[in-house]
């Protein structure tokens, strides 16, 4: 055995049933219909920024885009701001239904060492994570510069600069891929993964970052929670908007991506030692 | 085709918390023949075979395969192939599953078409296999076993959920790769499952071994006795007290501890005592190993 074979064998497992296409078709509708909606609002409030102001706090009520925002980063993140789950979902899976349809067996009976096995999904998921990145990019990148384009404003394409925050993006979205791996062993149930994803996602992290935000030394603090990291590497998101006049720092983006893969690592690590190296029943 | 290899186990023991499932396990299963690993459920039997494959620590004593634990085989599905429960994920076809594997152990991709026509499965190939039966799971379960044309096997139970045609099929294969030299290691909680089909039976109950020989060893270890009735049970009792003849009470009449029937008609005869049913108690085997594993009495 060695760990090309490992490798081929977890890829054919993603391939072999249908979770990956169907969490990729979610995640290409879900981001798409996102970036185009907000894209088409945030479009019109900046093309008719009186208007908007009107709409939204009466007379004297502020801009709802501040003036010099640039839209089309905003936009394009979200690609990662709310797609991350996916991969996420998709690396924990990986690891909870080996558990739960008992094929733990076949698998360490075909490849008695453990560790390489955990790896290879880790770096399976990498890679897969990057094709859900792709996906959510063109997603945010198809929908959000068309609605853009429909009133005008700037999409940002022919900048380097948006290339290289969607590259970035990409890479966010691969480590995600191995947070799943690290979460999956670390949780195993697969029930009680999903559950985990779900509600830190859309409730704990969100919350926690906003609370962080109020004062300068929850905010150190709350620029490592994986969510800001992940934004952090990206270099925008919408979290940077939704909390004005707050103290929200941010990590470079460098330091970011270090914070993500660090997750990755230790949760698969900790996971491998414990949960995966016992007895299979 | 790889070549068999004996199995040693050897002072096996293996606790869950306060529970002791396998206490001081010693056998060895020897090649060109198969081998049943008999004992009721919860006897020992899938942990010892769990713990043989490396999915399970032991807290002492060793199972190996000529003396190389499962972990540290070189090759292990193209020197070992092992089947425990047929689980598989469901939304996978079988030959998806087989390519899986074949891929992990680095085995030609050639083998899956090669396994699945060899289990009789080849026309489902492409289907899912949460739509399949009990019976064609057992056969996929196999399949799995055959990839690497090992020289062992290790089965858990293989058997149960197969239809008789399915039965009959089995039988015939296992036998088949045993006189091609191969180890043949089939665990079952009834012996008359196996009986048609192993040489050598090696019995466990609670953990410890209790019987380990040839399948006729066994029967010889079963003492023939005589079941006789009459309508008239307490003058039949009073006869064979009368005699000094040793019986239990069973469902058909009195079982005797007698082989000839002869002399417990004889009893009867100088007892005075009319008989509804006298005869030799045949199914030796199956109480054999019942008394062997303590299970006599729930049937």
């Amino acid at each position: 055995m060695n760990g090309w074979n490992a490798i081929g064998a977890e890829f054919r497992k993603v391939f072999t049933t249908r979770m990956w296409w169907l969490l990729a078709i979610i995640l290409f509708a879900y981001v798409g219909v996102t970036a185009g909606g907000l894209g088409a609002f945030l479009g019109w409030a900046t093309a008719n920024p009186e208007a908007a102001a009107e709409a939204s706090g009466g007379p004297g009520g502020g801009a709802v885009v501040p003036p010099g925002t640039e839209l089309a980063p905003l936009i394009y993140s979200f690609a990662s701001s709310i797609g991350y789950v996916f991969p996420v979902l998709l690396g924990a899976l990986a690891v909870t239904s080996e558990y739960r349809h008992k094929t733990l067996t076949p698998t360490f009976l075909a490849a008695p060492h453990r560790q390489v096995v955990l790896w290879s999904k880790f770096a399976t998921q990498i890679v897969i994570g990057a094709g859900l990145g792709v996906v959510a990019f063109a997603a945010s990148v198809g929908a959000g510069a068309a609605a853009l384009a429909g009133f005008g404003l700037d999409t940002g394409l022919d900048s380097s600069d948006t290339w290289a925050l969607i590259g970035r993006g990409v890479l966010a979205l691969a480590l995600w891929g191995g947070i799943g791996v690290g979460l999956g062993v670390l949780v195993v149930n697969q029930v009680a993964a999903i559950v985990i994803v779900i509600v830190f996602a859309q409730f704990i992290e969100p919350i926690l970052r906003i609370v962080a935000s109020l004062s300068e030394v929850t905010a150190a603090i709350g620029k490592f929670l994986p969510g800001a990291a992940s934004d952090a590497l990206v270099g925008a998101s919408f979290y940077t908007m939704a909390t004005p006049g707050g103290t929200a720092q941010s990590l470079e983006w460098w330091q970011g991506g270090l914070v993500l893969l660090g997750i990755a690592v230790v949760a698969t690590v900790i996971g491998g030692a414990t949960t995966w190296r016992r007895d299979v029943t | 085709m790889a070549d068999g290899i004996p199995i040693e186990i050897t002072g096996l023991t293996k606790r869950f918390g306060a529970v002791t499932a396998v206490e001081d396990l010693g056998f060895t299963v020897q090649p060109g023949k198969v081998t049943g690993f008999l004992g009721p459920n919860g006897a020992g039997k899938t942990t010892t075979l769990r713990v043989l494959l490396g999915l399970e620590r032991p807290d002492a004593g060793t199972a190996t395969f000529g003396g190389t634990p499962y972990a540290a085989l070189p090759r292990p599905l193209e020197t070992v192939g092992a089947s425990l429960d047929a689980s598989f994920h469901p939304g996978r076809s079988a030959r998806n599953h087989l390519l899986v594997y074949a891929t992990a152990a680095g085995i030609d991709r050639s083998r899956v078409p090669a396994v699945l026509a060899q289990v009789g499965i080849a026309e489902y190939a492409d289907r899912r296999v949460g739509g399949y039966s009990l019976g064609m799971r057992q056969r996929l379960a196999l399949a799995y076993t055959l990839l690497g044309d090992p020289g062992v096997f290790v089965l858990d139970e293989p058997i149960n959920g197969l239809d008789p045609e399915g039965i009959k099929w089995i039988r015939g294969f296992l036998q088949a790769l045993a006189r091609e030299g191969r180890t043949v290691l089939v665990s079952s909680h009834l012996l008359s499952e196996v009986q048609q089909s192993v040489d050598d039976v090696v019995i466990i109950s609670k953990g410890r071994l209790v019987k380990r020989g040839t399948l006729a060893s066994l029967e010889l270890d079963a003492a023939p006795r005589t079941i006789v009735d009459s309508p008239d049970r307490a003058a039949l009792v009073a006869a064979l007290d009368a005699a000094g003849l040793e019986y239990t009470e069973g469902r058909g009449g009195l079982i005797v501890a007698e082989p000839d029937p002869a002399r417990v008609g004889h009893a009867a005869f100088v007892g005075g005592v009319e008989l509804s049913a006298l005869h030799r108690l045949k199914s030796g085997l199956e109480e054999s190993f019942l008394s062997l594993v303590g299970g006599g009495d729930e049937s």
